[in-house]
């Protein structure tokens, strides 16, 4: 009775489960059969069609979709290298030389995110403005490291606290000055923290969309902007609408799944392991 | 650094030789600690304090893009327009309103979903890799394709779905313009929610379970006095986080109803973009600026207390 009734149960918690996985996954699975389609079969709501690459090639010939993307990869890998730069720095030296303020000095980082974008938007704008780095990829990248590096150096000094202080410790009354110490040493024993640092930071700058949509307009636009174009009238070109939706969703989503776990601990900054 | 300092930070350093902890090694932690941390710390002071303080210099200013002429101080009143502004005490409770909503729906449903996906059950992987994909998908995406492919009234799949019950479609984002908003912004971060409530319960130790199970509670006391007890500062961290991009939603609001119809869908982050990138109004957008930072900080000054007790915690164990 035991083994029928846990393979009851294992049955019924399977159907359960992917019944709701499949609920919160159909708008992307949508999107993913439309990008597929063409503009009259969108309209048909039939998963049943013929597929083809209409849509994109559409896509690519009638937008500047690749200027866009350019864009959205030059934003997050320039956020992503910029703030490790200034994070690495500062997460090892609060890790491995606490002093009296380190604590309070990691809570106030932290409650600089706190700070609603929205309260600097016209300040930011008008110095953007002036300084001419409105509707430039760098002014862009300024933003957003100053926005996420708060995360950056949390999650890295969570990953450089499970370092074992003894090695460094060794290497630097060998004679390893600072840099040799954190290059042959440090970065290479928390190279995977790191890489999923640096993988959050993509992810979060590659989706960032109150800043791209206020600060850039054509010049460095990234694919939020992009797609954000589609809320005029464009938007009721389905087939092209999905098609360049999956384009600019699938690369980061996949990245998104590879690290998943990593994820948690970045987003939680540390303390959901 | 001297001994009493570290036995202050035990969590932070721990394990660390009393003995290494030479005079030399002393004044050069102090000045590694010093310009290795700066530009992280310069970079975030500037940040923080120079924009801000330009937000509190405009709200007491009459200063008008469109306008440049008429300039200079004026006190308070741009607070009390803004106060008289039919639009102003709407955009909060919106603002409160969606923020609320969402994590409501996304803990209570971020939980729900967590304790059934720590059953064992077939495809279990691929099916959390369904459940958290909305999280990745950027906020324009995600408003565009409910508002054109989901909700649309005429074609859209639940227009169809309602048509082939035999119901009347609803214009969703017409009629249910905040409901609307809340589903697609619930959509976006319930998958968050459930990512790390998910793997905070499977950090519960199987054996406390099994110590439960053999004592004879049943699935309800189960839930109620070992899991979520357990998941307690996983939720806070879920409700922490979530607030701070909460209440500042606003692609989702900008690509769909554009804060309609009406003041419906307005919040303060919406207003705000359209008294000063629209109507060019500076003075009156930075006064509902600083009455962003206000909300945001009364919101943060609870749950940063929240997190400061959360890392004590950590440090005793």
């Amino acid at each position: 009775m035991s083994v029928a009734h846990s393979r009851l149960r294992y049955g019924i918690t399977t159907a359960v489960a992917w019944s709701l996985a499949i609920l919160v996954f159909f708008p992307i699975f949508w999107m993913m059969i439309t990008s597929f389609k063409t503009e009259e079969q969108a309209y048909q709501l039939s998963v049943i069609f013929q597929p083809t690459l209409q849509s994109f090639r559409e896509v690519f010939a009638r937008s500047d979709y690749l200027s866009f993307a350019g864009n959205s990869i030059a934003i997050s890998l320039g956020v992503t290298l910029l703030s490790l730069l200034l994070a690495i720095p500062a997460a090892y030296s609060m890790a491995f030389f606490p002093g009296p303020r380190t604590q309070k000095i990691l809570l106030w980082m932290m409650s600089t995110k706190m700070m609603p974008s929205v309260g600097v938007l016209l300040p930011v704008y008008l110095l953007w403005k002036n300084s001419g780095l409105l509707d430039t990829v760098s002014g862009l990248i300024i933003i957003y490291t100053l926005i996420n590096l708060p995360i950056a150096v949390w999650m890295a000094f969570t990953y450089f606290c499970e370092v074992p202080k003894e090695i460094l410790e060794a290497a630097r009354i060998d004679g390893a000055n600072t840099w040799q110490e954190i290059f042959h040493l440090l970065l290479p024993m928390s190279l995977p923290g790191l890489a999923s640092t640096g993988l959050l930071l993509l992810i979060l700058s590659w989706n960032e969309a109150f800043w791209s949509i206020n600060l850039s307009s054509s010049h460095a636009a990234p694919l939020t902007v992009f797609i954000a174009s589609y809320s005029s009238p464009e938007g009721l070109f389905w087939a092209k609408l999905s098609a360049a939706s999956l384009l600019a969703v699938a690369p980061i989503m996949v990245l998104g799944w590879l690290a998943q776990k990593q994820l948690v601990r970045g987003l939680t900054f540390g303390a959901v392991k | 650094m001297n001994s009493p300092t570290r036995e202050a930070l035990p969590a932070v350093d721990s394990g660390r030789p009393h003995a290494a902890s030479t005079a030399r090694h002393a004044r050069k932690s102090v000045w590694t600690q010093r310009w290795l941390l700066s530009p992280a710390v310069i970079s975030l002071l500037l940040w923080s304090v120079v924009p801000l303080l330009m937000t509190i210099y405009f709200s007491v200013t009459r200063y008008n893009l469109l306008s440049p002429d008429e300039s200079g101080f004026v006190g308070l009143d741009n607070y009390r327009f803004l106060w008289s502004d039919p639009s102003f005490l709407p955009s909060i409770a919106n603002t409160l309103l969606l923020t609320g909503s969402v994590l409501l729906i996304s803990v209570v449903g971020g939980v729900l979903l967590a304790v059934l996906f720590d059953q064992e059950f077939f495809g279990r992987g691929i099916a959390r890799l369904l459940v958290i994909a909305p999280f990745f998908v950027m906020p324009t995406v995600s408003a565009l394709i409910w508002k054109n492919m989901l909700l649309h009234p005429v074609y859209g799949l639940l227009a169809a779905a309602m048509h082939a019950l035999g119901l009347q479609p609803v214009d969703w984002l017409g009629q249910y313009p905040m409901f609307s908003i809340i589903m697609i912004v619930s959509w976006q971060w319930l998958p968050f929610a459930f990512l790390i409530l998910l793997t905070a319960i499977q950090s519960l130790d199987p054996e406390q379970k099994e110590a439960a199970q053999i004592d004879g509670a049943g699935p309800f006391s189960m839930f109620f006095y070992i899991v979520l007890p357990h998941l307690k500062r996983a939720i806070g961290v879920v409700v922490m986080i979530e607030t701070i991009f909460l209440l500042s939603i606003f692609a989702e609001i900008y690509t769909t109803t554009a804060g309609g119809p009406g003041t419906a869908t307005t919040t303060l982050s919406f207003l705000i973009y359209s008294m000063g990138l629209q109507q060019f109004d500076v003075g009156m957008a930075s006064t509902g600026g600083i009455l962003a930072v206000v909300l945001a900080n009364i919101v943060s000054v609870f749950l940063v207390r929240m997190l400061a007790s959360n890392l004590k915690g950590e440090n005793e164990q």
